[in-house]
């Protein structure tokens, strides 16, 4: 077998660091990478270590940058080509055959398209099949709402035995691809085009279901995940720059919910503010709501996705939505106020 | 009506005959296949559902894959080399459970539990409670994808075990049925077998008047597969027919099985109104007269 590590670039930003720092680096400033990258390094690893890994694909080989994956393994990157049922329903009939399934394609047609074998098939009958969601939220911009998948958490988290995972950079990326793989069962991991800075340590170890507290603060709490998470800390500095003390709580596990995280925030900071890449009902803003509501009951701002979205980028569309640092630091703000 | 109870229950337990003489095989298929229809028909009499018309015409094909087909049996159900046969037409869950009842794979007793209250026996079939249960279906078209998919893990195994799918005629107007047999034929999975249960009937009329199939063998021989038409009554053709794998060497095998919603029973058979009717207690009668004069 010839050496399948796949040098992509992982390590390599995409975009230089600003030329000129001020005194205090903002996490703004810090250079950008794409979370595919990730993926691709992170899946010819653990094919690598693991023979029963497959990657299946419906035509996504490019989309999902594999093409080196596909020459390093040419028999265990399976393409079904544009059929997504069939792509889901053969990653379960692979499980059944003990492989691992590494199901990789567009979010909004994986889970739109397949949800039905994604319930049926993977969830229900319980198969140990991992569903990697590529360019969620609003990741294809001007491509416009067929291929926004702002809808993927709320359908997937609706699902009993659904883990669903949204990374918020490169390091949690692979950490989340490791867990999976080493777990029997079914995982949605949601795997983001958009470039982000790194937020988390290189030793960072993803634990499903747990919360991680990026920055402490008793005035408020910010809860994000994906791309929007580096934005919230960007709006947690500018707060600080006013006084106002936020907790930043990272959410990348949206099912299970860390619930004594959103318990703890509500009862010690004195509102709670969601963001995110993905609608306003039914994803991690509402799975946050359901514990708050039922537990302790305080202010609450969802930001999120409201409607199909007119034509512009990703982080045009963001930054309408109010999830620019300063309208999520806005948001904070008047929450408290 | 008296409800599902333990005195319902009349299931002896057969064993796989793998080497016995083809006659033989065929006698004792056919004496399986007639108790298994006795005790469906009584199982969706006193449960009070069931789906009893596409059981009937599909029990002749389950009792010849478990009674000298597949190579499963309770013993190695676990062993990943194991054949594999997944039952796509999910409604006929009853009279799946029977067939596992009758060789041995559930406790014949567990039969009186059929769709009560927190049974295993679900009106569709779980693996993760039903032993011997491959797949989670009830959907249709959701059996011939994953099918095709550990067809193809048994490829990347190089692996002589062999993978079968049931699925109905009327259930192939899903599309991912046909999305899975392009994928089939593309990967020259030539140890998978699709047996369609050609009963010509869907829930409320015939596939005809509803959105024809035909030319159905043209069809799935335009989609790359070896295509054969068997009497999907007759334990003998069907024995020779779903034995042969590969039934032609790089092509996936597709057998259209001919049959007869709710065989053999005179009133039952190939008559729409019979889909998920439950027999009263004079049908029930009736037809169970009918199968004991049948008896060899």
């Amino acid at each position: 077998m010839t050496d399948i590590r796949v040098k992509q670039g992982g390590t390599t930003p995409l975009e230089p660091p600003a030329a000129s720092r001020s005194a205090r680096q903002s996490i703004a400033d810090r250079p950008r990478y794409d979370c595919r990258n990730a993926y691709v390094e992170t899946l010819a690893e653990l094919a690598h270590e693991n023979h029963r890994i497959v990657g299946v694909v419906n035509d996504s080989v490019g989309s999902s940058k594999l093409d080196a994956f596909k020459r390093a393994f040419p028999d265990r990157l399976i393409n079904v080509g544009i059929a997504e049922q069939d792509m889901v329903g053969v990653a379960t009939g692979l499980a059944n055959g003990g492989r691992i399934a590494f199901v990789s394609a567009a979010s909004c047609f994986l889970t739109a398209r397949a949800l039905e074998q994604i319930k049926a098939d993977v969830a229900y009958s319980n198969r140990n099949v991992k569903l990697c969601g590529m360019s969620p939220g609003m990741a294809y911009g001007e491509l416009g709402p067929t291929h926004h998948s702002i809808e993927d958490i709320a359908w997937l988290r609706a699902i009993d035995n659904m883990t669903t995972v949204v990374p918020a950079d490169p390091i949690e990326t692979a950490a989340a691809m490791r867990w999976a793989a080493a777990v029997e069962g079914p995982v949605f991991i949601r795997v983001s085009r958009m470039s982000v800075p790194e937020v988390y340590p290189e030793d960072y170890a993803f634990v499903p279901g747990r919360a991680v507290t990026l920055r402490d603060g008793d005035d408020v709490t910010l809860i994000s995940n994906g791309t929007v998470l580096w934005r919230t800390l960007v709006a947690a500095e500018q707060l600080a720059d006013d006084g106002i003390s936020a907790r930043v709580i990272s959410m990348p596990t949206v099912k299970p919910l860390d619930t004594e995280a959103v318990v703890r925030a509500a009862r010690e900071t004195r509102g709670i503010v969601t963001a995110e890449e993905a609608t306003v009902g039914g994803a991690l803003g509402g799975a946050v709501a359901e514990t708050v509501v039922q537990n302790h009951p305080t202010k609450m701002r969802i930001l999120g996705v409201p409607e199909f979205a007119p034509t512009g980028s990703a982080g045009f569309l963001l930054d309408r939505y109010g999830m620019s640092p300063e309208g999520i630091a806005a948001a904070a703000r008047k929450l408290i106020t | 009506m008296t409800a599902l109870a333990p005195d319902h229950i009349t299931m002896p337990v057969f064993h796989r005959l793998p080497h016995a003489h083809r006659d033989e095989q065929i006698a004792q298929i056919a004496e399986a296949a007639r108790q298994i229809r006795i005790q469906d028909l009584k199982l969706v009499h006193y449960a009070g559902a069931g789906h009893i018309g596409g059981d009937l015409s599909a029990i002749d094909i389950l009792a010849t894959l478990y009674g000298a087909v597949l190579d499963v049996t309770p013993e190695n159900v676990d062993d990943p080399e194991r054949d594999r046969f997944i039952l796509s037409k999910g409604h006929i869950a009853g009279a799946l459970y029977v067939t596992l009842a009758a060789y041995g794979f559930i406790p014949v007793e567990d039969l009186a539990t059929f769709l009560k209250p927190l049974s295993k026996l679900n009106g569709h079939p779980n693996r993760n409670y039903v032993r011997g249960v491959e797949a989670n279906t009830g959907p249709l078209g959701h059996g011939l994808p994953i099918a095709v998919g550990h067809a193809l893990s048994a490829k990347l195994d190089v692996s002589q075990r062999r993978t079968y799918v049931l699925v109905g005629d009327g259930e192939l107007q899903e599309g991912s049925n046909w999305e899975a047999m392009m994928a089939a034929s593309q990967y020259e999975l030539d140890r998978l077998t699709v047996i369609v249960d050609r009963n010509r009937l869907q829930q409320g009329a015939t596939v005809r008047e509803t959105n024809d199939l035909e030319p159905l063998d043209q069809k799935a021989a335009a989609f790359g597969f070896a295509v054969v038409e068997v009497n999907g009554h007759d334990h003998g053709e069907l024995l020779d027919v779903l034995s042969a794998v590969p039934y032609r060497p790089g092509k996936p095998t597709f057998v259209i099985a001919h049959t007869h919603k709710g065989h053999p029973i005179s009133f039952m058979s190939n008559n729409t109104a019979w889909h998920h009717k439950v027999p009263t207690a004079e049908q029930l009668e009736l037809a169970l007269d009918e199968l004991k004069a049948g008896a060899a």
